[in-house]
């Protein structure tokens, strides 16, 4: 068993939904970087949950910066302390809308130019610190504020695009999952270089589920095989512990959708549809390991 | 005297005074005609004259937000941009002044399109007037090395601690060639201390929400390190004529003493402006110019008993130029004849300014090259 | 004020033949500026750069309309572009040619078959003959500046000795 720090890095004033999947997930984030870390945060829900000034929930520096502009921060920042000898970890903390969105630019340029930082996407699946419209990042089928009838088009698969920069990690992660979270972070900061993890984290007020279920509907998501947690060294694919125990026998997609009321006018094509992508998907992903390992 | 000019454009001067006050992060994008000063600053770092890390964004955006990233660990940090480059950064550029960091940069004053034009205007850097930047314009090869080394040393003055934009004229000054004197500035720029600098050993917040309640505050602190600026920049600049014999003040007057008329610019045409003075006493009319060179924070001027003819390379749509507009409401007293010249690069030459001040019409804007009717 | 406008092509070395005249000039202890004026022009179009040379320092910064000079680094330059514009009764006009090419009597005519110089030191890059740097002797000759300070210019600009071998020897035959 990982052995995860008893000592709170998030001070108990958290300003968040009541069950927010974002903020149990920054609690190992942090428990598995330590003190001598910055975090860089662009808009998102992350930029009111740390409190109003004068009082912070943090016990490391964080630094807020504007929407579209993390990774380029993160970098300069990084750059800084480099140069003056500091190993501080340097942390962007950032939502699915200032990652596959507004922000994807600037992260593309960072990671292509191998900046050595650690950049977090916690995803909630739509803009969630402006009440819910849809992102890139916003599943099939799901109700938004601007998809008032289900979002018509796929989740933009930004784990591809990251992919094709080549970073030295690279992995998924769960809220749900927190000792998974922990380990992955501890693994990443042990890297110099770009790295990237992106962790779904359920949202009750957006997704529409009881505050209390935030943990229940992260794993549905992994047992249905909608979200795979794995992780990449390079090209080395690892499927993490609780995927490859799901993908045996991935249970419907459809319990996962009608546990979530955002997923209510989703219709029986589109629930097929949604479950045929999410086939294909871990076809795909175990096609990828079997090649591998012949390849090895 | 000769052998310690060398011939340098506007743009090289301002990257060996950048080489000179040895930032720890130059965090670039190249646009025309800025490029000659990111490449001169790439070569310095790829040849070891110059110790700082260099980020090759892929966006003005990112520049400005990688400065405002290294800026608040405590180090000195320098970009350099253009016209649509600049209006990139527009957001950053608030960003980088509300965070109170002394990000010093280098603008090269192009027009913005359409259409497409790559030529001297300051639309770009007068349309980021608001954003809490300090902005001095240069007319020299000379000026533009000596302000961008006086620049550092205001910028991260504790009693200012604000960005600092240098602008020079694309082309008529970034490209032209100009016999300048490299000096060295010794420890006329002092180490750095940014009072606020991220350190994990004392964490704060930076940047949280903050309610209206302090958000005046946060502005009116800016407004009064602004003012404070004033005097910072005198003293630096007296300093400099210290220890250099160059020696510089916000506005620059040329005969402006005993005129009845003054011609007011910015920038290559500010200095062109003395010429046409000397066309003029010579023809009887007692002429001046005063050449802006701090913008902001707005400087004094003089201008009791003279009549202005204010040349803006700019336009405000549906207002004015701007400079003309800000000497107006700063002196509402103040007798204006408003030219437009130089837009998108347009030839203006000294003769043309004298024939400016020859039919000048207080109270009217003029538009050069525009037909009589149409005016 | 001396004004002089070079008109080359993009890519012949104009632009660094200006600097290297106002340089020769200040370290004869006069001011100087040289101006290249960029238009969209690419390589091997017509392209026109200034030179002032005063007692004083230059204050002009717009273009040079009425030269005392002009030099033409490329004669073909001349079907498309009227060189003469603008010249000042009784100008100098100098032109990198071994032909006799006729101009109005008004103007003093100097010539340096520049090429020819460059071709015969081989002194050729990227397939043209460097012209920029017998100019200068050229121009040293015609007293612009002294062939010292023109030839120290050079040697800042070019590490290769035959730059300095074509200015001599561009010294030594310019003709009016």
């Amino acid at each position: 068993m990982t052995e995860i720090p008893k000592e709170e890095m998030l001070l108990k004033c958290p300003s968040t939904c009541a069950g927010c999947g974002s903020l149990l997930a920054l609690r190992y984030i942090l428990k598995a970087a330590g003190k001598d870390t910055v975090l860089v945060i662009p808009a998102c829900c992350n930029s009111v949950i740390q409190g109003v000034y004068p009082y912070m929930l943090h016990t490391v520096p964080v630094y807020n910066i504007a929407f579209a502009a993390a990774a380029a921060c993160a970098s300069g920042m990084s750059e800084a302390l480099r140069a003056k000898g500091q190993k501080t970890n340097v942390i962007v903390y950032a939502g699915d809308g200032g990652t596959a969105d507004i922000g994807i630019q600037a992260l593309s340029g960072a990671l292509e130019r191998g900046e050595d930082f650690l950049y977090i996407c916690y995803d909630n699946e739509a803009y969630g610190n402006t009440g819910m419209q849809r992102s890139g990042a916003t599943p099939l089928g799901a109700i938004t504020t601007t998809t008032p009838n289900g979002k018509r088009v796929v989740k933009k698969d930004l784990d591809r695009i990251i992919e094709a920069h080549n970073l030295p990690y690279q992995a998924t992660a769960c809220a749900s999952y927190p000792a998974d979270i922990y380990n992955k972070v501890k693994k990443a900061l042990s890297i110099p270089g770009p790295k990237f993890i992106h962790i779904l984290a359920p949202c009750p007020p957006g997704w529409r589920t009881p505050s209390e279920k935030t943990v229940e509907i992260g794993k549905m998501a992994v047992k249905s095989g909608i979200w795979v947690l794995w992780e990449k060294e390079y090209d080395k694919l690892t499927i993490s512990a609780p995927s490859r125990a799901a993908m045996k026998k991935p249970m419907p997609v459809i319990d996962y959708l009608k546990a979530q009321g955002r997923f209510k006018k989703v219709d029986e094509e589109t629930a097929a549809q949604i479950q045929a992508n999410v086939d294909k998907n871990l076809k795909k992903i175990a096609a990828e390991v079997r090649i591998q390992e012949e390849t090895a | 005297m000769s052998d310690k000019l060398v011939m340098s454009t506007g743009n090289k001067a301002v990257a060996a005074a950048v080489k000179m006050a040895q930032p720890t992060v130059v965090a670039a994008y190249p646009i025309t005609p800025q490029t000659e000063v990111i490449e001169a600053i790439a070569d310095y770092v790829e040849s070891g004259e110059m110790t700082a890390r260099y980020i090759p964004v892929e966006s003005e955006h990112s520049a400005m937000t990688a400065c405002i990233g290294a800026s608040i660990t405590g180090v000195r940090v320098f970009t350099a941009t253009s016209s649509h480059g600049l209006l990139y950064m527009h957001e950053m550029l608030h960003w980088a002044a509300g965070a109170r960091l002394p990000i010093v940069m280098g603008q090269v004053n192009r027009t913005i399109a359409p259409g497409w034009n790559i030529w001297a205007e300051h639309s770009d850097s007068l349309s980021q007037r608001d954003t809490g930047w300090l902005q001095i314009y240069v007319s020299t090869v000379q000026e533009a090395y000596d302000a961008t080394l006086m620049a550092f040393r205001i910028a991260e003055d504790n009693r200012v601690l604000l960005p600092v934009m240098i602008n020079m004229d694309g082309f008529l000054l970034s490209h032209i060639m100009q016999p300048f004197e490299m000096t060295e500035p010794g420890d006329f720029i002092p180490p750095i201390h940014l009072p606020h600098a991220i350190d994990v050993n004392d964490p704060h917040g930076y940047g949280a929400m903050s309610p209206a309640n302090v958000h005046y505050q946060f502005r009116f602190d800016m407004e009064k390190s602004m003012r404070a600026a004033r005097e910072v920049i005198a003293e630096t600049e007296a300093e400099f004529a210290k220890r250099f014999g160059r020696s510089y003040a916000p506005v620059e007057e040329y005969r402006c003493e005993d005129a009845d008329v003054v011609i007011v610019a910015m920038g290559t045409m500010g200095k062109e402006a003395e010429v046409a003075a000397d066309l003029l006493r010579e023809e009887g009319v007692k002429a001046g110019v005063m050449r802006i060179r701090w913008l902001r924070p707005f400087p004094e001027l003089n201008i009791a008993g003279k009549e202005l003819v204010v040349i803006d390379r700019d336009y405000s749509f549906g207002f004015g130029g701007v400079l003309a507009g800000e000497i107006q409401a700063r002196y509402p007293e103040a007798k204006i004849a408003r030219v437009i010249a130089g837009l998108g690069g347009q030839e203006v030459t000294f003769e043309d300014m004298a024939e400016f001040v020859r039919s000048r019409k207080i109270g009217t804007e003029f538009w050069f090259g525009i037909p009589e009717e149409e005016q | 004020m001396y004004e002089i406008r070079i008109h080359s092509r993009g890519g012949q070395g104009g632009v660094t033949a200006a600097r290297m005249m106002a340089s020769a000039a200040v370290k004869d202890g006069k001011f100087a500026t040289a101006c290249p004026f960029y238009g969209a022009e690419r390589r091997g179009a017509p392209i026109v750069s200034f030179v002032r040379i005063d007692d004083a320092p230059v204050r002009i910064y717009s273009q040079i309309r009425k030269p005392d000079m002009i030099i033409v680094l490329d004669p073909t330059v001349m079907e498309t572009v009227d060189v003469l514009d603008g010249l000042k009764e009784g100008g100098s006009i100098f032109i990198n040619t071994h032909e006799d090419i006729e101009f109005p009597p008004q103007y003093k005519v100097y010539k340096a078959d520049l090429t020819g110089i460059a071709l015969s030191k081989n002194l050729v890059v990227a397939g043209s003959p460097i012209l920029n740097t017998p100019v200068i002797g050229a121009l040293a000759k015609l007293g612009l500046f002294t062939h010292e300070s023109g030839k120290k210019a050079i040697e800042e600009t070019f590490a290769d000795v035959r730059n300095i071998e074509v200015a001599e020897k561009a010294f030594e035959e310019v003709t009016a």
